[in-house]
């Protein structure tokens, strides 16, 4: 099996910290002139890659590479008990580990305050669009429940985690089977119904772009994330990172997120 | 000494440990003792013979502050009377006031340079524990405004600047652009962006194919595709 | 060491129970510099070890009082996804995984030249992304390649193999079932030209005759090993390097 690492130059060690006036500049510029930070056409996203079953142990994985960004989306599937005020439901958690690996001033430790909101939003678009349809995950009411883990492992970080996360738990998902046989029970399929697809805008300068680069998120005064599934629906948003958006805007956002949702679901979920 | 490490021969790929035949020559750089008559490698690299040295070049690595290299570093702090540089090593730098070419008084530094803010800077003097000084006051040294800067292994920089300064003056005069090589791996490039991203391009082909041969005539056929893209020619 | 079970480990003709031989290797592939922002890195796949090692450094020690003046000190943290193990491990650091980091660390500050780097420190992360016993030695493994790989002058080279015991009989590179339930697990890193042992660890039962060729057994192993990195991290390089300039 052929992996999907792409070879490429290093990121520089110089930009971890604050971004240059001098990067800065030439971003803007850049912007000015039509194009992105690495070349790209204004409106684009990165090319991405996704792998799903790259975790063969578990019931449902995907390793999601969006330009330099590298995410791993392991689903684990196991028995539990439901929440009390949900007895006829399964349960649904979402986790988000930055390595150290993916990043020189990531540290190891408990989840911090940003993979707790990336999770979260990863998380919102998924539940709040019932693509897990909870209610089949019971086994026996108000005892006995399947209990969906979504891990993911940052690997590799260069901006806009939040769209790499949700692509590869969401590939994952599609490809998860409930290990029930292990329980005197059958194999089936995770019982899915749609496909929410998170896209994110920085803006620098007067401009709104989808899916910045590191350089990009840390040139921008705020973020903001729209969750649309393919009804046509928003499920999710967030803005975050400072700065302010006006309605315009927002509304500039949206009718992005819904083109560029439905771009990824025939690239990658036909 | 770079030039001499260009006109050598590669004898090969080592690993770290690897004992390494010095052929009656001398040992230099990236090659250790470790025994009578026994040599080995430092690094994961090649193996190259000049004529009175062989060194290994490592592929990759961080960049060892030595005095009198050019460097160009990233101020990342604000001390009372020195600026605190990055300069793209294990060990930060300091810029002293008296070392810039502005009067600056104690407490008052951030008028002229502030974190973010590039300098292309000699290294002045540094001590056992690594720490160094660097200063701006000698001829072609200052505080770098607009441009790029971008980021290249340092033991690479060699190759970037070609002999006697051949590759990097063909990528300059190609893309009507002005350079600046640290050597610690640090590439400042000025000029129109169109130009920058085509100079930027070259640089990044000599840095993925460093160690391969026929590399200058690549990067001239290179910069001649790519002439219809840069403006000012 | 292992607990009771039914489970026959060893067949009728000496084989095991994936099929091996008492001396034959799982496959073992390993690729280089596959993250973009670490300063080095390896992914090993061993038997169904998915395994990623990942360098920065050497960099300035932080904090600052845990710099050292003479030399780097080297910082290895070992790590299993949650999704890597058949059932869910929850995320963050446990004894096991804390003892692991530390042997590791040591076993590689054998061989990195630390005292050319007063105050710095080289850090190490291995992801365990999925688990099939033998994780420590092949997260060693590809982090000393990754070290490598990151240009971090070494006098050595690291490289691990495990043996053990199961149903009385000494078998190299232990599989799942054999390190549940086999009677003992001896895992070692050796540096590849000095022959010198930089980490071991052993539980379980062994006499010494036993423990004789259980490390002679990983001897001979190392060596295959150690070509399977050197053939990683050249790989690309070697095709261009034709001819010489």
């Amino acid at each position: 099996m052929r992996l999907p690492w792409k070879e490429g130059s290093k990121v520089p060690r110089d930009e971890l910290g604050v971004l240059s006036e001098i990067k800065k500049g030439y971003i803007l510029r850049q912007l000015k002139e039509g194009k992105r930070n690495d070349g790209r056409e204004l409106n684009a996203i990165r090319e991405a890659t996704v792998q799903t079953g790259f975790v063969t142990r578990a019931p449902g994985s995907a390793m999601v590479q969006l330009g330099k960004t590298r995410v791993l989306a392991g689903v684990k599937i196991e028995l539990g008990t439901p929440f009390a005020d949900t007895p006829n439901q399964g349960v649904l958690t979402t986790n988000v580990e930055l390595l150290p690996m993916a990043f020189p001033t990531f540290e190891s430790g408990p989840p911090n305050e940003n993979s707790i909101e990336y999770a979260r939003v990863v998380d919102r678009g998924i539940r709040e669009s019932k693509m897990i349809d909870l209610k089949k995950l019971v086994v026996t009411p108000g005892e006995k429940v399947w209990i969906v883990f979504i891990d993911i492992d940052v690997l590799d970080y260069d901006g806009n985690l939040i769209d790499a996360c949700n692509l590869a738990a969401v590939s994952a998902l599609k490809t998860a089977v409930i290990p029930g046989a292990a329980q005197g029970l059958e194999d089936i399929p995770l019982p899915v119904t749609c496909t929410p697809i998170a896209v994110t805008f920085v803006k620098i300068d007067e401009f709104l772009v989808p899916d910045p680069d590191l350089e990009e998120e840390q040139a921008s005064d705020g973020r903001i994330t729209v969750t649309t599934t393919e009804d046509g629906n928003l499920r999710a948003m967030q803005k975050g990172a400072g700065g302010a958006f006006t309605f315009d805007e927002i509304r500039e956002a949206i009718s992005m997120s819904f083109n560029l949702g439905k771009e990824l679901r025939e690239k990658y979920f036909r | 000494m770079q030039e001499s490490m260009l006109l050598s021969k590669n004898k090969g790929i080592v690993l770290p440990g690897d004992s390494v035949d010095l052929e009656g020559l001398k040992s230099r750089n990236g090659i250790y003792k470790s025994g009578e008559n026994e040599y080995r490698s430092e690094f994961f690299g090649v193996v190259q013979v000049g004529e009175e040295f062989v060194d290994v070049v490592s592929f990759a690595g961080t960049y060892m502050p030595r005095r009198g290299d050019k460097v160009v570093g990233k101020i990342i702090e604000i001390g009372p009377s020195m600026w605190i540089v990055d300069i793209n090593s294990p060990y930060t730098s300091l810029l002293h006031i008296n070392d810039c070419p502005w009067r600056v008084s104690s407490g008052d530094l951030k008028r002229f340079m502030k974190p973010g803010d590039y300098v292309y800077a000699k290294i002045m003097s540094m001590n056992e524990i690594k720490e160094s000084w660097i200063t701006l006051k000698d001829v072609g040294l200052r505080k770098l405004e607009g441009g790029s800067v971008i980021s290249i292994p340092p033991p690479k920089v060699p190759r970037i600047i070609g002999k006697g300064g051949s590759m990097v003056n063909m990528i300059k005069d190609s893309t009507q652009t002005r350079i600046m090589v640290g050597q610690n791996g640090h590439i400042w490039v000025d000029g129109a962006p169109e130009n920058i991203s085509v100079a930027v391009e070259a640089i990044r082909l000599v840095e993925t194919e460093a160690h391969t041969t026929g590399l200058t005539d690549r990067v001239a056929e290179f910069l001649k595709s790519r002439k219809g893209e840069t403006v000012g020619n | 060491m292992g607990t009771e079970s039914d489970i026959k480990l060893i067949n009728e003709d000496g084989t095991r129970i994936d099929g091996r031989t008492a001396e034959e290797l799982r496959p073992i592939k390993i690729e280089t510099n596959v993250l973009n922002r670490a300063d080095g890195s390896a992914l090993i796949e061993w038997g169904g070890n998915k395994i990623l090692a990942a360098v920065y450094g050497p960099r300035e020690a932080y904090p600052k009082h845990t710099q050292d003046i003479n030399r780097a000190i080297v910082k290895c943290k070992y790590n299993m996804a949650a999704f890597s193990v058949d059932e869910r491990k929850r995320p963050g650091p446990d004894r096991r995984s804390i003892e692991i980091s530390k042997v590791v660390s040591e076993a590689l500050t054998a061989a990195i030249m630390v005292e050319k780097f007063p105050r710095a420190q080289v850090d190490v992360f291995i992801e365990v992304l999925q688990a099939d016993a033998g994780t420590r030695i092949a997260g060693l493994t590809a982090a000393s390649v990754a070290v490598a790989a990151a240009g971090i002058p070494m006098r050595d080279f690291v490289v691990g193999c495990t043996a053990g015991k199961v149903e009385g009989k000494i078998v190299l590179d232990l599989c799942k079932e054999e390190d549940n339930f086999g009677e003992a697990d001896l895992p070692v890193a050796v540096m590849s030209n000095s022959g010198k042992v930089v980490l071991m660890q052993m539980d379980g039962s062994l006499s010494l005759d036993e423990f004789n060729q259980a490390t002679e057994m990983i001897v001979r192993a190392t060596k295959v090993i150690n070509q399977i990195q050197r053939d990683a991290l050249s790989a690309k390089y070697a095709a261009s390097m034709e001819g010489g300039e």
